[in-house]
């Protein structure tokens, strides 16, 4: 019970900073290589605690991010449900991949959160150069392990020697 | 699909999970089909803004820090070059003003001579653009004003030099704004040389808007002032929109291809007005300033 149910504080903190550098502005050039810090943060928890941080959560943090960036109500909401149900679903899998594997893993659910977001915008009509859907991928990819490092550290320090 | 009482013995498993995640991907679509357009989620909007703005302002509050020890830190000579800069400024400005009231003045009277409705001047606020980066799919802005301060939906934004876009969402205290840049934003404008009117979309460009519907005869030349014609009813008539930077006229395609350059500087601007169109049609020359 303590290593699920327990301290939740220090996960919502990590959200928090996740939210922070998602609206913190960058020069224009890096803007489009923002990644995707909320997917990024949701996917380590719910590979890890899957029975705290599951597709609810995720769902309030990507309505956060709606409101945050003036997007749809409920696009990121979608995305991020999405792509924590795969997570969820495969978390035993994931966690015992290499990281080679684990990133070109991650890669692929980045993409996939990408695509939702693509879709719903083509649906609704708000057209979007390119380099905005494929470009926070690979900056995703490329700053997992330093994402996961830092997290399981959090994780580590909280959630071990009880 | 797993709902068995039995999970709960397997840590492989996590209860009910494809049911809980169809409900909330159901919830999402309801949420987009109900907000997109029609705007009936305006209060839950406001709801989850309040739990977002401490965070919009504690990333906004450094930058805002930054300006303020580069204010405070200036010299006194730096200080008083600007003060008589701002001072010649205002003068010419008030000499300028003088020629105005007399031009205003005369305009009202030929207008009550035509019988027109006369033109009230606008209400104007100056607003801080937060420091926020928004929508990565739109160019837009965070204002730190909402409802609370009678913003709009629609109303138009301007800087110094000219329109900068327009309000499409309000929260309570900050509100997110479309720049005229947007591909999905279009503006009714006129040639302020010869009142030739026409539409200037967006491109995506921040330092380009389009003018697609003119035809190759159309009276328009490099050079050419655009502004506001106020005929879409969001923004008031008379604001310098952008300065036509090339005309090609292609004859064998029906329209030629003219862009123009936006008279604000979108990508710089750190403070911008908000502007309450007068109401017009009510009695003559009173100015609500």
């Amino acid at each position: 019970m303590s290593s699920y149910g327990a301290a939740r504080l220090p996960v919502i903190v990590t959200i928090i900073v996740a939210l922070m550098l998602t609206v913190v502005p960058l020069p224009d050039a890096a803007e489009p290589f923002r990644p995707d810090w909320i997917a990024l943060t949701l996917i380590y928890w719910a590979m890890m605690l899957p029975r705290t941080w599951s597709v609810g959560s995720a769902w309030f943090v990507g309505l956060l991010l709606d409101v945050a960036q003036g997007t749809i109500l409920g696009q990121h909401a979608l995305a991020l449900c999405v792509v924590v149900f795969v997570t969820v679903r495969f978390h035993l899998l994931m966690r015992v991949f290499p990281m080679q594997q684990l990133t070109a893993t991650i890669f692929a659910l980045l993409a996939l959160y990408q695509f939702v977001l693509f879709w719903i915008n083509g649906v609704a009509g708000i057209n979007v150069a390119t380099i905005h859907y494929w470009a926070p991928v690979l900056a995703g990819t490329v700053l997992w392990p330093v994402v996961t490092m830092l997290l399981s550290g959090i994780r580590m320090r909280t959630y071990s020697g009880r | 699909m797993v709902a068995s009482g039995s999970s709960n013995t397997n840590p492989a498993r996590i209860p009910a999970l494809g049911i809980r995640a169809l409900v909330f991907i159901a919830l999402s679509l309801l949420l987009m089909v109900l907000d997109h357009r029609q705007h009936y989620l305006d209060l839950v909007r406001q709801t989850l803004g309040a739990v977002v703005y401490p965070i919009q302002v504690v990333v906004d509050s450094p930058f805002r820090l930054w300006d303020w020890i580069g204010e405070s830190s200036r010299s006194r000579q730096e200080l008083q070059l600007e003060l008589s800069r701002l001072q010649a400024e205002r003068l010419i400005t008030n000499a300028r003003l003088q020629k105005l009231t007399a031009l205003e003045a005369e305009n009202a009277r030929l207008r009550d001579l035509l019988e027109a409705r006369s033109q009230v001047r606008d209400e104007i606020r100056v607003t801080e653009i937060m420091a926020v980066d928004a929508n990565p799919f739109r160019h837009s802005i965070i204002i730190d004003v909402g409802q609370r301060d009678a913003v709009y939906d629609g109303q138009a934004i301007v800087d110094a030099a000219g329109v900068v876009g327009q309000v499409i969402q309000t929260g309570l205290t900050t509100s997110q704004a479309l720049l005229i840049s947007d591909p999905s934003h279009a503006l009714p404008v006129e040639v302020n040389r010869n009142g030739l009117r026409t539409i200037a979309k967006g491109t995506g460009e921040l330092d380009r808007l389009d003018l697609p519907f003119l035809p190759n005869n159309a009276d328009i030349e490099v050079g050419d002032l655009l502004v506001t014609s106020g005929l879409g009813g969001m923004f008031p008539a008379g604001y310098p929109v952008a300065v036509v930077t090339t005309v090609n006229r292609i004859p064998q395609e029906p329209f030629a291809d003219v862009s123009a350059t936006p008279a604000a500087s979108l990508d710089q601007v750190r403070e911008v007005m908000l502007i309450w169109p007068s109401p017009g049609g009510d009695s003559a020359g009173a100015g609500n300033e």
